[in-house]
């Protein structure tokens, strides 16, 4: 049989049918839920007397929409509460599981996954959530659809879809003290572009990838979306495998050992060919921040806000021009003196409790900017309890943050946690569009640590320098 | 859905590169439990001003492109969010067809369950028909799905690729879910046979 990539190999395992064009019929293995994105799919369901295939390889959770402040009270945006409460009444009716917002399980649904054991390496996942690419972490084959696509594998655990292209990066070396996974991805974006990525599958792989922490590729693999890609995937490992060990949701005893001893064997075959190859050297990469509104506008924490004139290509001088306009960032500006006034700790791709250590390193013993409203929005129930029990909140609190409930928060601003109009925001979410986090928002992506240490210092700042 | 097979209608150029899903319908449109009513809402930050009224600047806000069935535009059009409320926005405005160097893949495949054409274009092309729809506004363009080809009378004819079974689905406005159940006995032999081979799922 000829070398296979680890993509080929979960692709070629879930072929329900094939057709002579090559479109085939893929077998979903798991399914999450959220609010969002899913009642327009039950109410298909309901209007064509269908019913949900395999409610038990599918879970639910409330988490875009939820209110961060004290749950007991009732929510107050109508719509929200609506929302909220079409996916319970979905749920119950559908049969499928469901942690609502009094559960103390309930979080981001890319966090809470991985957290319950919910995703194993070699599966196929889905979401209506463009960064479900976040489970490929553990090997799966992970990637958002929409909601006609939520509709479909409800009705018919499947998909129709054709192949990825494939494309391998590996970034050797190792990481410089205070460069993390969110540096790594960001680089990543920067080099390949928001596009570089459309149509392929991307795989990491390379000794800085094989060092990190679940939580860290998980960071990778969530923001692969944002180079465009379909999915982002690393190969399994005894990391994986140790971090799924026990969860509840997790293979327990016998199967267990006959689930290890399939994941060992996902990882491409020597001789495994890829569309495309990229390459990056751990050592190269500083931190690094966004200047613009798309995430592959970076820079290092000591450069300069660029010019126009730097970019060949008329559209993106165009682009250029507009989102400097829309940033309030003159070019030459050293990024670290661009004062800031919010800070968002959170985000399915920064709100672990490996993040949040992080973060109270940091902050530890110092305070927040008198200038600055800082907010840490935890990833989920058990994060917060997770993060109590160590103490990190009292760091937090006596710092100066606010220490909120559990959900997608300022990442995307659709309840009330968000930016007015030209307040500039350090944040550790992946996506920096324009009004993402409130109409006129200005958002700078960046690394948990880096943004711990813009709080403290009021300003962007080198966290190696703090 | 329904079906798309021909189109002569207006053309609005909008000619900026990612124009990301929160630009097409910022989130706080997202609360809806519905399909529709979402066009009154599209591209809302860049097309009305904080009071609520239109800002004049903004293409389709412009006479001769209100009713514009076609939007050209430029590359990595719909990046960003998995929403489907991007294709409902611009279907529910009156959207059928969008012109574009390339797609989010998301966006892209989004567009077919819900009788959008999204027709790939290389850049000179795209620049052509900017222009030509920018010097004469409200012009019909006429796009063929059969034929795969984009015209203007007899100025230009430029043809596109597009997937056979998208194509055939879309032109016939067929039901996905439908068409795969039909394909229900394989559905089930999958799954009795990766019960018995990975029994830990
Ligand atoms: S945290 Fe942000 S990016 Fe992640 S699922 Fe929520 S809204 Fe989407």
């Amino acid at each position: 049989m000829k070398p296979r990539t680890l993509f080929e190999k979960i692709w070629d395992e879930h072929v329900v049918h094939r057709t002579d064009d090559g479109t085939c019929v893929l077998y979903i293995d798991r399914h999450l839920v959220h609010e969002v994105t899913s009642p327009q799919a039950f109410e298909g369901l309901r209007m064509a007397r269908r019913k949900v295939r395999r409610p038990e390889a599918t879970l639910a959770v409330a988490d875009h929409n939820v209110p961060t402040y004290d749950r007991s009270l009732p929510i107050k945006e109508e719509e929200s509460r609506i929302q909220i409460e079409t996916l319970s009444k979905n749920c119950a009716e559908f049969g499928i599981t469901l942690f609502d917002m009094k559960d103390k399980r309930q979080g981001i649904v890319h966090i809470i996954g991985p957290e319950q054991g919910f995703t194993q390496p070699g599966m196929t996942i889905v979401c209506g959530d463009s960064h479900t690419s976040t489970h490929g972490a553990f090997g799966a084959l992970a990637f958002g659809i929409g909601t006609s696509e939520v509709e479909h594998v409800l009705a018919t655990q499947t998909l129709i879809q054709k192949p990825a292209k494939t494309m391998r990066i590996t970034v050797d070396g190792k990481l410089s003290p205070g460069v993390t996974a969110k540096d790594m991805i960001l680089a990543i974006i920067g080099k390949i572009g928001t596009a570089g990525g459309t149509g392929y599958v991307i795989e990491y792989a390379g000794e800085a990838v094989r060092n990190l922490s679940m939580a860290g590729r998980m960071t990778m693999c969530n923001m692969s979306i944002e180079g465009g890609a379909r999915a982002g995937m690393i190969a399994p490992d005894e990391t994986t495998f140790k971090y799924i060990k026990g969860r509840p949701m997790a293979p327990k005893n016998d199967n267990w050992d006959k689930a290890v001893a399939y994941w060992r064997s996902l990882k491409s075959d020597d001789g495994a060919k890829y569309d495309v190859e990229v390459n990056l050297k751990a050592e190269e990469i500083p931190p690094l921040v966004t200047w613009g509104t798309t995430p592959e506008d970076i820079v290092p924490i000591t450069g300069s806000v660029p010019s126009p004139a730097d970019f060949a290509d008329p559209n993106k001088k165009k682009s250029v021009e507009r989102m400097l306009e829309y940033m309030a960032l003159t070019p030459g500006t050293k990024m670290q003196d661009i004062v800031i006034d919010k800070v968002f700790i959170g985000s399915c791709t920064n709100a672990r409790i490996e993040d949040l250590r992080e973060v109270a390193k940091i902050v530890e013993g110092k305070k927040v900017a008198g200038t600055v409203e800082a907010m840490i929005v935890p990833g989920s129930g058990l994060v917060k309890i997770q993060a109590e029990e160590e103490g990190l909140d009292k760091i937090f609190k006596e710092s100066g943050f606010d220490w909120r409930e559990p959900g997608c928060s300022m990442c995307l601003g659709m309840n009330s946690d968000q930016l007015k109009p030209g307040e500039r925001c350090a944040s550790t979410s992946n996506r920096n569009f324009e009004g993402r986090q409130g109409r006129g928002g200005r958002t700078h992506l960046m690394s948990p640590a880096m943004a711990a240490a813009a709080a403290i210092k009021g300003k962007l700042t080198d966290v190696r320098e703090l | 859905m329904k079906p798309f097979r021909k189109l002569s209608a207006a053309a609005a150029p909008l000619p900026m590169i990612n124009v990301d899903t929160d630009v097409i319908i910022p989130k706080q449109f997202l609360r809806t439990i519905k399909r529709s009513g979402l066009g009154k809402s599209a591209f809302f930050d860049i097309r009305y001003n904080e009071d609520g009224s239109e800002k004049p600047d903004f293409i389709l806000n412009k006479p001769a492109y209100r009713n514009a069935e076609i939007l050209i535009t430029g590359a990595n059009f719909g990046c960003g969010s998995s929403r489907e409320h991007a294709p409902w926005a611009l279907l529910d405005f009156g959207i059928r067809c969008v012109i574009a160097p390339s797609y989010s893949d998301i966006f892209y495949n989004n567009c077919f369950k819900n009788g959008i054409l999204p027709v790939v274009l290389p850049q000179a092309q795209i620049d052509e028909l900017t222009k030509e729809a920018e010097e004469n506004p409200g012009a019909p363009i006429e796009v063929d799905l059969e034929k795969q080809v984009v015209t203007r009378g007899n100025k230009f004819s430029f043809p596109f690729e597009i997937d056979e079974f998208r194509k055939h689905c879309l032109m016939n406005g067929l039901d996905e879910i439908g068409l795969t159940l039909e394909k229900k006995t394989f559905i089930e032999n999958f799954e009795k046979k990766q019960k018995e081979q990975k029994s830990w799922l």
